[in-house]
Order: C-alpha cells, then structure tokens, then sequence
C-alpha cells in the first residue's frame, strides 16, 4: 500500500533539504513511521510489533553492558555471572532485565504469531512478510538457547548438552554435526566460547531481519480483524500519533508486567539448578529447557517408537524441527479465501483448540516422561500436526464464511452503531476491538 | 459438516478430559520415590513481598549459627567480609571479623606461599582444600558451597500454586527448605523404609530419603545475646535469612527500586492512555 503511496515529507530547514537531496534517510523514516497509514480498527493485539522491536532494544543494550563484564570460559563463567550479581553497580538489574527480558520476549513473540494466525496475516499478499517472521523467531530461539548456556549453571550445561545430543540422531553427519557445535566430544570450554560468540552475533542477525520484515510489512500493509484490504483512504489514520501513542500505551502496559517480574520475582521463570555451577560428572534429576521450548521438547519426546528405519530418537528430532517447518508453509496450508477467524466460525474454534494443545504440550514438555504423560505427548504432537495438515486446508473448502461488511470503515461504523454509512449498511458487528 | 465438527470437537474434549483425569490418578498411585517425602513449612520471612527487609540482627544470628556450626563443613566463597556491612556491622567490626581468619596467600617476594590475617576485601576462607577432601571427610558427599543455595533448591509447587505464586510473589523457597532440610532430622523414618549406613532420615531432603550431612543442630548449641531463643527451629531460621542474604544481598534495594518503577510506570501509563483517548476522540475504530 505505501509502496505505491506518495511521499509526502517537506524538509523544512535547509540542513534538511541537503540531506534529503543526497540521503533521504529522513524521508524514509517520516514516510514509515509517521505519515504510514494503518487500518483505523487495530486492536492491542496489532500491538506487540512494536513491543517486540522495544524487547529487542532492551536485550541489545543489556546484553552489551552484561558483556562488558562476563568472562567465556568455562572456569570463571560462573562466578564472573555472580560477580555481576553482587559487585557491578546495578549488575543485578542488568542480569535480571536480561534474564527475564528474554522470557518477555517469547510472550511477546507468541502474542504477536497467534495473533497472526487468528486474523490470517499471513495469506497473500504477506507470505514473504510471515516467513521472515518465522526466520526471526527461528534466529531468537537459538539466541535464547545460547544464552541460556552463559551462566555456566547446571541446566545451563546440561540443556546444552542434551539439546545438541539431538544433531547426533541425523543419520551419516549427524556425530559431526554434533562435534562442530560443541567443539569437541562434549560440551566444554570450547562450546562456551562459540556460543558467546554465536549469542553476541545473532541479535544483530535478527535485527536485520526485523529491517527486511518490516520492509515486506510495509509494502504489503497491516491486515486488521476484518481482514479486509484498505479500500479508501477512511479506511485508515496515519501512523502518527494514532499509531505511536497506542502502541505507546501498550508498550507502557507490558513494561509494567515485565517490571514486576524483575523486582519482585526474577527467578520465578528460571530454574534454581542454574544457580549451581555446572559439573560435567553430575546430572540433575530433571532435565528442563526454559518454559518457552518446552510443547516443542514435549513433541520431541512424544515419539517413543521406532518407525520402519527411523529409530524413535531421530523420529523425535524430525517431528520438533517438522513442527516448526509447519509454521513457515502455513500460507499454503490454508486453503480459505477469508482472511480474519472473526469470520470463520469453525476456524475460530480450531483455533482456540489449537492454542489449548500448545499449552497442553508445553505442560508435559515440563513433566518427566513417565506414567500417562507420553501417551498425552503424542495425541497432543498428532493434534498439533492435524490442525496444520489436515483441519486448515479442509476446512478452507468446506466452512461456510460469515457475511463480510464491504470495507473497514462499514464495520467500524456499524460496531458503533452509527448505521449511516451510504454503501449496504448490511454489516454485521462482528469486529474485535 | 457442521454434525462431523461438533462431533469432532465433543470427542476431542472427551478425550482431553479423560486424559487428565487419568493423569491425576497416575500421580495418586506413584510410589514413594518422590522427594522431598515433606513439603517445607511456608515461613513467614521479614524479606517476603513488595516491601521486604532484611531483619539484621536476625543476619547477625545466622552469620553466627554459620561462623560457629555449618563452616565446619560448607564453604561460603562468594561472600567477602566487606559486605557483611550490610549487616549493621561498622567498618572496624568488619576489619575486627576478618582478622580473626588465616588466609593462605602468596607467593612472596621469596616465591612462599604463606598465611596471613584476613582482610575485609577477602571471601570467607573454605573448611577444605578442594571437593575430594570435602567428600572423603564427609563419608563420600561434599557439602556443597552455600553461597547461593537459598536460590538453588526448589521444592516443586505444583499446579495451581505456581500460579498463585506469581501473585502472592512467593520467592522464599529456598529459605523455606533451608529451614525445613537443617531441622528436618530426628524423626522415625516410616517402616519398610532402610537408611543407608552413614546416613541420616530427613524427610525434608529433596533428593533421597536421607542424607550424609549429620544433624548438626541442637537446643542452645548457639549462644545468642539478644534474648533470642536458642532453639533448634530458630537457628535454623535465622541461618536460612543469613543464606538469603548471602545468596540476594541486593534483595532491598531491588525491591526499593521496584516500587519506584512500578508507581512510576502507573503514572506514566495513565497519562499515556488519556493522550491515547485524546488522539483517537475523533475517530470511530
Ligand atoms: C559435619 C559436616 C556438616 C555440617 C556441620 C553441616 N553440614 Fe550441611 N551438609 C553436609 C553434607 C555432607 C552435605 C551433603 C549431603 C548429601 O548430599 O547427602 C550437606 C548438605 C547441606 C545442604 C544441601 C541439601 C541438599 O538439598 O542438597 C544444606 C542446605 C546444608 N547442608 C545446610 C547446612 C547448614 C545451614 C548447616 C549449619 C547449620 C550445615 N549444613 C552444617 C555436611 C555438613
Ligand atoms: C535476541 C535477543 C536476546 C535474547 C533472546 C537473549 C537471551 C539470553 C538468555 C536466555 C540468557 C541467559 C540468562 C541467564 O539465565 O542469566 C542470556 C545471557 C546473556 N546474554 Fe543474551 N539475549 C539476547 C541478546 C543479547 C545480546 C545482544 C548480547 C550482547 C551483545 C547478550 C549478552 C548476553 C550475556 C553476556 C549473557 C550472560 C550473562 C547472564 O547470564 O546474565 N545477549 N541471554
């Protein structure tokens, strides 16, 4: 929509038109971020891109600082991590923003992709837009288990280690693969160091392609509930200050939840074996990867069984990696012609279900696997894999859609009542937010 | 297809609901082998919720339970003397503290190693010389360092009340458990259960029925000068809020901090929404 819109930016001063005659940066800024027009019927689930760019911020800024004063070697990790903690004014701040600022992250990235599939962003013309999406949260979930191996505590060895054990189960390459991760035959100084390294470079990785999403997000426009494209210029208000203060105001809001969490209960989302330095000669009862992997890590561990060749180790690996490939052919999967579940009665359903099975997952995922948990595991792998290959593309030929309004700014007048809108006042008041 | 989907969904709630039904009964009927056979006692701690302190003379008792019982046998490495000050300790007391420890240093100027009184910026000296010494003077376990292990040990809540915990921002656990693990000996383990040799039954203890640390607390063991009472359960409190201390020493502050943000962030947050409310007045959305 902006690809074709007209820029509109007036330098006034003269500094300013030099620029803009030679580098336009300023144009593009004002052109992206404050003349942008956005659908006038966001709700606060359009919200958490911007909370998701504020989260990547904050982990930049913290995890340089923490850099500063952390040590990569398996020897000193540990203590250098406390020393952070007790003795670096305001280190426990910084540890803890960070810390916790990555389980932020993932609700916000979570929030933000259901709130994807609920509206349909990502069908045409936004496929581009959903898959560059899917690479960043690809790119932050390896960020995230990296970090996560930094402090040098129990879990943080041990996860490493169970977590690269799955590359070994990749048949032919699989040991080699496995050795070129961690640097040798297991998990020691040398992973620690590429890890640092890795951890430091990807948030930059993503960044750029927050750049490139945010490039395809603009060309293509925002979605919005009705799922109906921009049709006249009613349709929307421009992105400042409508945007900016609402985004602004959920930002504010989500800054509060994630302060609580700082100050009153850093180590509720982590686990106490991390406080204890790691040692390669003792495993910990349990083995849990942080709340955020764990319906992925129940997944994996649902296949118990060998399948012809396939043994149930590497059964396991292909069903998590498999579940996450789903994500990124979701735009062929679905097979509707409508966009947002408001109207798709059945979708919406299945939806709600299929957010039920996640948090089902991600309940066994932290449960040992033993007595009914595995059985449950693999119903909920079996559901979470029907949705996406079976329920989306059949639903999509057989559901009948509700009545649409004709345009955005027909369904914001009759949700408000306001029935004097010229063209078929027919809508039905069926838009969220 | 409307009657398939219905269908569809009653089966799939049906077996959902099944399915956790029969999980809890799976919990009900699991063996024994689940620790700790107790759960902790939920103590009352000066250091619990949004505006938590610590008690220092309780520190003070807790420092001195440790001084005079546990470091016989665990380490506190990362704690230095200097920050004992937190305690209420004056810079002197803490120069006074810390030399009346040997610390080994070295080499000097002729290439010895020796041993000198300690200094404020020093940590507290450990009982052993490294882990194998630990163990074999402790029949094969080493007592681990207790610099941070109010944070280390968590007693599984379990579903609702890791939930709950979120709002009644329950973080004592490890505290809880300190307590409940150190005055947990004493007891008759139920019958069928065997004590290993050398062991000790604590039902408190979160990895097995009993444990190579002996009961090392008993009634007046500590002599406390404010009137305090010398009980086994109150030396155990009080050294589990000196291990809090230890393990958080910034607890206070954060907490300070955080209720500053948290008004700030409420403030800020109304003014936010009533621009918001301004700026979208004329649009309908
Ligand atoms: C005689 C030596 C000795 C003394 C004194 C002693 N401990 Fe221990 N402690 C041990 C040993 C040995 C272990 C390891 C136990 C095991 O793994 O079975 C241990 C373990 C512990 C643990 C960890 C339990 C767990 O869940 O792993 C805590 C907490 C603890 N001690 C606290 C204390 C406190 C507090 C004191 C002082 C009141 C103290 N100990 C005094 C020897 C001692
Ligand atoms: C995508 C953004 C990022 C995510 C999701 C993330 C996630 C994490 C996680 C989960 C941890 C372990 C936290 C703990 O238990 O202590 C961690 C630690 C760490 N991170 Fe990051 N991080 C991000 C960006 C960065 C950046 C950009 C840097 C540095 C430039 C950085 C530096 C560090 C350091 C030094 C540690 C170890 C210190 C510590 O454990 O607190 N991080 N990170």
């Amino acid at each position: 929509m902006s690809g074709m819109q007209h820029s509109t930016y007036t330098p006034k001063s003269g500094l300013g038109r030099w620029i803009d005659a030679r580098m336009p940066l300023p144009r593009l800024m004002y052109d992206s971020f404050v003349a942008y027009p956005v659908p006038r019927n966001l709700n606060y689930a359009y919200t958490f891109g911007g909370i998701l760019s504020l989260m990547l911020g904050l982990q930049i800024a913290t995890g340089v600082v923490l850099a500063m004063h952390y040590a990569a070697n398996s020897g000193l990790a540990f203590n250098s991590v406390e020393g952070i903690m007790r003795d670096v004014n305001q280190g426990w701040l910084l540890r803890y923003m960070h810390s916790t600022g990555a389980s932020f992250f993932f609700i916000a990235v979570y929030v933000h992709m259901f709130r994807g599939l609920y509206y349909g962003s990502y069908k045409a013309p936004r496929e581009l837009l959903w898959i560059l999406g899917c690479i960043i949260y690809l790119l932050m979930m390896a960020t995230a288990f990296m970090g996560y191996v930094l402090p040098w505590g129990q879990m943080s060895f041990w996860g490493a280690t169970v977590i690269t054990g799955f590359f070994s189960a990749i048949p032919l390459v699989g040991d080699w693969i496995q050795q070129l991760l961690i640097g040798g035959f297991a998990v020691g100084n040398p992973t620690l160091n590429r890890f640092f390294s890795l951890h430091y470079l990807l948030p930059f990785m993503i960044a750029g392609v927050v750049i490139l999403h945010i490039w395809a997000l603009h060309v293509a426009g925002q979605t919005n509930p009705t799922g109906i494209e921009v049709k006249s210029k009613t349709d929307t208000v421009p992105f400042s200050p409508h945007a900016t203060v609402k985004d602004g105001f959920a930002m504010v809001v989500f800054l509060f939840f994630f302060a609580y969490f700082i100050f009153y209960i850093p180590n509720f989302l982590g686990h106490a074996d991390n406080y204890v330095e790691a040692n390669p000669l003792k495993t910990p009862s349990e083995i849990v990867p942080e709340w955020y992997f764990l319906p992925f890590y129940a997944i994996l561990r649902a296949i118990t069984f060998n399948i012809g060749p396939i043994n149930s180790k590497l059964g396991g690996v292909l069903a998590m990696f498999g579940s996450i490939v789903l994500l990124f052919i979701v735009p062929w999967l679905d097979t509707s012609k409508i966009r947002s579940a408001v109207y798709r009665p059945w979708y919406k359903l299945f939806f709600w279900i299929f957010i039920a099975d996640v948090i089902m997952l991600g309940w066994i995922g932290a449960k040992p696997p033993e007595g009914i948990y595995p059985t449950l595991a693999l119903l909920g792998a079996i559901w979470y894999y029907a949705h996406f290959l079976i329920i989306l593309p059949v639903l999509g030929l057989i559901e009948t859609p509700r009545r649409m309004p004709n345009s955005i700014t027909e369904a914001v007048l009759a949700k408000n009542g306001g029935s004097a809108h010229p063209a078929g006042a027919t809508a039905e008041p069926h838009t969220k937010g | 297809m409307r009657k398939i989907l219905h269908g569809l969904a009653a089966l799939a709630i049906v077996a959902a609901g099944t399915v956790v039904v029969a999980a809890a009964q799976d919990e009900k009927n699991a063996e024994p082998t689940h620790f700790p056979m107790l759960p902790p006692q939920q103590l009352s701690w000066s250091f619990a919720g949004p505006f938590g302190t610590y008690d220092k003379e309780q520190l003070q008792r807790g420092l001195k339970v440790y001084r005079e019982v546990c470091s016989a046998c665990h380490s506190l490495n990362l704690v230095a003397f200097r920050s004992l000050k937190d305690l209420g300790y004056s810079d002197a007391q803490v120069k006074a503290f810390a030399a009346q420890y040997q610390i080994h240093d070295g080499p000097n100027d002729d290439g010895d190693m020796f041993d000198r009184p300690g200094k404020p910026s020093d940590h507290f000296p450990a009982p052993f010389p490294n882990e194998e010494a630990a163990a074999a003077a402790n029949g094969g376990a080493a007592p681990p360092d207790l610099s941070l292990m109010a944070k280390a040990r968590e007693v599984q809540r379990g579903f609702p009340r890791f939930i709950f915990d979120i709002f009644t921002q329950y973080e004592e656990g490890g505290p809880d458990y300190i307590h409940a693990f150190v005055s947990g000996f004493g007891q008759n383990p139920p019958a069928g259960v065997t004590i290993p040799e050398g062991t000790f039954y604590n039902p408190h203890f979160m990895s097995a029925v009993s444990t190579h640390m002996p009961p090392p607390l008993q009634d007046g063991q500590v002599a406390y000068d404010d009137g305090a009472p010398q009980t086994v359960n109150q030396y155990a409190t009080d050294v589990a809020a000196f291990l809090m201390w230890a393990a958080e020493p910034h607890l206070q502050v954060r907490k300070e901090i955080g209720f500053r943000v948290m008004i700030f962030l409420l403030i800020f947050g109304v003014l936010v929404y009533l621009t918001k409310r301004k700026v979208w007045a004329e649009v309908a959305h």
